[in-house]
Order: C-alpha cells, then sequence, then structure tokens
C-alpha cells in the first residue's frame, strides 16, 4: 500500500515569520479515497492544504504527487500536475460571472474544448442553479451557491486530487449535509478527496480514512468508523 | 454581439463627426489629442482596471516610444516604419525587464515604483539632451505616410489616428473576453485564488504590463510623428496621473469608460481654457470627488443613475395593486409582506 499513494506528505513543516505551523505533517491518500482531516480551528488545517498546494512555502518535508516531488514546485503548475484546491471561504471571483468562474476553473485544458463543455453541463445538472445564475456576477450568490460554484470550478480542472477546505464553513446546516451528500458523489464518481474540517462529525460520516490534526501535528490517524468511536475523539470534536 | 455594436457606435462616431462638423477645430485637431489620449487610456485600463496592476509610470512607455522614433527619424533618418518597429521593441524589451521585479509589488508599493519609473524615464530624456535635445525638445520629425499617402493634415491623422483607437478598442475587448483576460480579471480579485485555478500570476501581470507599454509606445510613435516635434513636458508625471484620471473617470474596467474618460479630459481644458495653470488641481478634484461618489466611474455609474432616474420617473410600474382580491397562497414574487407577516407571528 505505502508505495502507490497518490499524494504523500512527509514530515512537511511550515512557518509564519518564527512562528512554526506545522510541525512534521506526514499522511498518504491514496487513489479513489476520501481522507478527512480534523481539527480543532488553529491546529493548522487551512495552513496544511495551503503548504501542499504552495501557496504558502515549506520549510521542511516533502510532497510527493503521483511519484513526483512537488515541494517546491510553482502553485500553477501543481494545479496543473492534477491537484485542485477549493480554498477556505469558496474565494469565488466576485465580479466575474458564474459561467467566468467556471471556465477560469477549466483554465488549465484549454486543448479540450469537447471536454470542457461536456463537463460544463455535467456540472450545471450536478447543480441546476448555477446553470440558472450563470450570467450573474458570483458575488451575488449565497454562501452555499458559492461553495457549489466553488467545487464546479475545480472539477473543471480535471482533478485527480481535490483539496477541499472547509466546506461546510459559514453555510446552514441543511445546505452543510447537501455540500457533504455531493462532496461523497464526487468520490463516489472517482475523484480523490483530502477534506479539511472542523466539523468532525460530518466530515467522518462521509470520509474513509481520518486524520486528527492539533496544533501542527497529527495526533491520531484511523479508520473514520474508528475515529468516530473514540473516546478520546468523541471528547474533544463530536461534543459527546 | 454587444461588445460589438459598441465598437460599432464607436467607429460610426469617428466617421460622422468630420462629415457633420467639417474643419471644425473641436473634431479634427482637438479630436486627435482625444483620440491618442483615448488609446493610452485603454490600454492603461487593461493593466489598471481589468488586471489592477496600478500604474503611475504610463507615460514614460508613451514617452519611450515617441522619443525613439523621433530621434531615429530626426536624427538619422531613418523611415518612420522600421523606426516604430525598433521603438516598439526597445519599449517592449525595457518593460519586460522592469515588469518582473516591479510587479511583485501590490498596491501602494506598486504605485511608488512605477512613479519611479516614469521620473526616470523623464529625467532620462532631459538630461541626454545630445540624442533627445534636453529640456528644448526634438523637432524636425517627418510626417508618417502610408503607401504614397502623405498623412500631412489634420483631416488625415483624424482618419489615421481614429482607425487606430477602433483598432486598440477592438484588441481591448477581444483580450478582456478571452482565457488570457478572464485570468487578468481572475487575479484583479485575487492573486491566490488565481494561483489555485492554474494562472501563472507572475507571466500574466508581466504579459498585459508588456502589452500595455506596446500600446502605449505605438501612440508615442504617432504622436510623435503628428506634432513633429517632441517635449519632456509631454511625458512628464503629470500626465501619467493625468491617464489615470481618465481611467478612473471613465470607469476602471471598463474600455469604452476609459475612452470616455480620455474625450471628457481632453475637452474639459480646451473649453475652461481660462483655468489652464489650475488644471491639475481640476483633475485632482475630480479625482477626488469620483472615489467618493462614483467610484464606478463615469460609465458604469451614469447608467446605473439613469436607470435609477428612469425607475423614479415611472413610478413603480411592477404591478398593478389589484391583484387576484382573494388570494389566499401568498405568491412567492412577493417576499416582503411574507416577511412581515412571521413578523407579526413572532411579536
Amino acid at each position: 500500500m505505502p508505495s502507490e499513494a497518490l499524494l504523500q506528505v512527509e514530515g512537511l513543516t511550515s512557518h509564519y515569520g518564527p512562528i512554526q505551523a506545522l510541525h512534521g505533517i506526514s499522511l498518504e491518500v491514496h487513489p479513489g479515497e476520501l481522507v478527512a482531516m480534523v481539527g480543532a480551528n488553529g491546529a493548522g488545517k487551512t495552513t496544511l492544504l495551503h503548504t501542499i498546494s504552495n501557496v504558502h512555502k515549506a520549510s521542511g518535508g516533502r510532497v510527493v504527487f503521483d511519484g513526483r516531488e512537488i515541494t517546491r514546485s510553482a502553485p500553477h503548475k501543481i494545479v496543473r500536475s492534477g491537484i485542485c484546491h477549493i480554498p477556505e471561504g469558496r474565494q469565488v471571483f466576485a465580479p466575474l460571472s458564474v459561467e467566468d468562474n467556471l471556465l477560469l476553473g477549466g483554465f488549465t485544458q484549454r486543448q479540450d474544448k469537447a471536454w470542457m463543455a461536456e463537463e460544463m453541463a455535467r456540472i450545471y445538472a450536478l447543480f441546476p442553479i448555477l446553470q440558472e445564475k450563470r450570467r450573474q456576477a458570483a458575488g451575488t450568490l449565497s454562501g452555499g451557491q458559492q461553495q457549489m460554484l466553488a467545487m464546479g470550478r475545480a472539477l473543471l480542472g480535471r482533478p485527480k486530487l481535490l483539496l477541499l477546505d472547509e466546506p461546510s464553513m459559514g453555510l446552514a446546516p441543511l445546505l452543510v449535509a447537501e455540500i457533504f451528500r455531493v462532496v461523497r458523489e464526487l468520490n463516489e464518481q472517482g475523484v480523490t478527496i483530502l477534506l479539511v474540517e472542523q466539523n468532525a462529525k460530518a466530515a467522518l460520516g462521509i470520509a474513509d480514512r481520518g486524520y486528527v490534526l492539533e496544533t501542527g501535528r497529527v495526533v491520531l490517524t484511523a479508520d473514520a468508523d474508528t475515529l468516530l468511536a473514540d473516546e478520546a475523539v468523541q471528547k474533544a470534536y463530536l461534543g459527546h | 454581439m454587444k461588445r460589438l455594436s459598441g465598437l460599432f457606435l464607436l467607429a460610426a462616431a469617428i466617421v460622422l463627426l468630420p462629415i457633420l462638423f467639417p474643419d471644425n477645430y473641436f473634431v479634427t485637431v482637438v479630436g486627435v489629442t482625444a483620440g491618442l489620449n483615448a488609446i493610452l487610456a485603454v490600454s492603461l485600463n487593461l493593466l489598471m482596471g481589468y488586471a489592477g496592476q496600478i500604474s503611475l509610470g504610463h507615460a514614460a512607455f508613451f514617452g519611450l516610444g515617441a522619443y525613439s522614433s523621433a530621434i531615429l527619424t530626426a536624427r538619422y533618418d531613418w523611415n518612420p516604419w522600421p523606426a516604430l518597429l525598433l521603438g516598439l521593441a526597445f519599449t517592449g524589451v525595457i518593460a519586460y525587464v522592469v515588469a518582473r521585479p516591479i510587479l511583485r509589488l501590490k498596491g501602494h508599493y506598486l504605485a511608488m515604483a512605477t512613479l519611479g519609473l516614469g521620473i526616470i524615464v523623464h529625467i532620462f530624456i532631459v538630461q541626454l539632451g545630445w540624442l533627445t535635445g534636453g529640456p528644448d525638445g526634438l523637432g524636425g520629425i517627418p510626417t508618417l505616410s502610408l503607401f504614397g499617402w502623405a498623412v500631412d493634415s489634420d483631416q488625415r491623422w483624424y482618419i489615421v489616428i481614429g482607425t487606430l483607437l477602433v483598432v486598440v478598442v477592438w484588441l481591448a475587448l477581444n483580450i478582456i473576453d478571452s482565457r488570457s483576460g478572464r485570468a487578468l480579471r481572475a487575479l484583479h480579485g485575487s492573486e491566490v485564488a488565481a494561483e489555485m485555478m492554474g494562472i501563472n500570476t507572475a507571466a500574466t501581470k508581466t504579459g498585459v504590463f508588456v502589452l500595455a507599454a506596446l500600446i502605449a509606445a505605438v501612440a508615442g510613435s504617432v504622436f510623435a510623428h503628428q506634432q513633429a516635434f517632441v517635449s519632456p513636458d509631454s511625458f512628464s508625471f503629470f500626465f501619467s496621473i493625468e491617464l489615470v484620471t481618465m481611467v478612473v473617470l471613465g470607469g476602471m474596467a471598463s474600455t469604452y469608460g476609459a475612452v470616455l474618460g480620455a474625450l471628457i479630459l481632453t475637452f474639459l481644458p480646451e473649453l475652461l481654457v481660462v483655468f489652464e495653470d489650475y488644471e491639475v488641481m481640476i483633475f485632482g478634484g475630480i479625482l477626488m470627488g469620483m472615489m467618493i461618489f462614483l467610484p464606478q466611474g463615469l460609465f458604469v455609474g451614469l447608467g446605473d443613475l439613469l436607470r435609477k432616474l428612469r425607475r423614479q420617473a415611472t413610478p413603480t410600474p411592477r404591478k398593478p395593486a389589484p391583484q387576484e382580491p382573494a388570494s389566499h397562497k401568498p405568491t412567492p414574487q412577493k417576499p416582503a409582506p411574507q416577511k412581515e407577516e412571521k413578523r407579526h407571528g413572532v411579536a
């Protein structure tokens, strides 16, 4: 199992100035898996994803994706190699139309117009509201719709691996359930996903495996079900 | 479709004006300057309005284009066309070399750096007297000639510059709507998010910076031939500010807005000749006023204002009050009464 990991992170460290945010993170994501990384606010979840995407520089350790080391690759090259990152807080391009946002998601796929058209249709089918509002500025969408847009946009990048940062942030519970259902569905369609969440229950509920992150360290890793049943996890994150 | 109809309107206006007002000073003389300014504003708008990279030194590239043509043709007797090409290459190389380090900066820092660039180019123009003629300027620049058709009258310059303006506007509209244009608009919002889309933001910014510089250099070269004389005053820091004012006045991220802003700021001083000494102050005032009252610019802001006025002129034509006398279900089109009901319910 270890050799065929799609994403392999080894001893990754990262700093903000003198403050160390990640203290040697190691993790693996295998093709087809949905892996959840849970942890409290400030545990370093977002920093971890940013460091994998290299929008935040790693100070040590390695990131290997698809058999190639990408620790120091430029962010846009990492995207081209097949990692799509859906950032925290969605980060849709607010003044641009929904359709332009989606087209930007397919920025790396320009050679394949037919595929793009097909994929756009598939995303509109997945999120009909996006088709309805495709000429509207993305900033006018509600939080849930923006999350759908961000996910659709990432799918157009034809990801081998999707990094999902806190998709439940600021959404009503009903919408959270809807978003997690879509995440599960995408994974079932074959997209490998690394999901970072504060909402441990919902995330572990759909994941295959999980990691628990605390102040920049992985403190626990197991199958999602095992983690959900774990007493310490229940106490710390599930409010039991 | 919509954008091309705008272009058609612009072209029609350029063609019709001299027919309606033949030999009019404002059309053929001021119009030529306005056209050049519009070309510069459109190019600066690509950089500033769409990509969000402020430049307070755009006049530098205008100057480099103008002086390249002026020096090569007036001093070294080159034919204007190869001089134009060499000037473009020269300006392009400088813009490219400067772009990488300068465009790492953001906000005020980028503004300061581009300001510095503008001032440096201006100082070079003034100080290299043996080459540029120094503060006295450089004259004797031959006129352009297109396949034997000498551009030697105001009317002919009007045709040349009007055509160039239409071409530049067309180019800008196409770029904005293209894949690279989307990349530009994306990095305006958030460079990190743009990187996450796989956009090479450094290369994209450099690209638009060089493109804007090249368009400005073409305008500079044409300007030099049209005036037959260049002096450093035309390329000073104040002109850079004026260009920024045109873009902001017309509306950032609107190509037609940039054209409108350029037209207004070219004609306004002509109409207010008395206030000549206060021109810069008036520009500053306009800039401040715009930022406070119409931050979207005239083009977008006036459009919104017109729509609002029209709505007020025809008081709420939405739905006449007598609808269905006894509708039990609240229709989804009327969310307001629903909310009120709820509030009553809670209270």
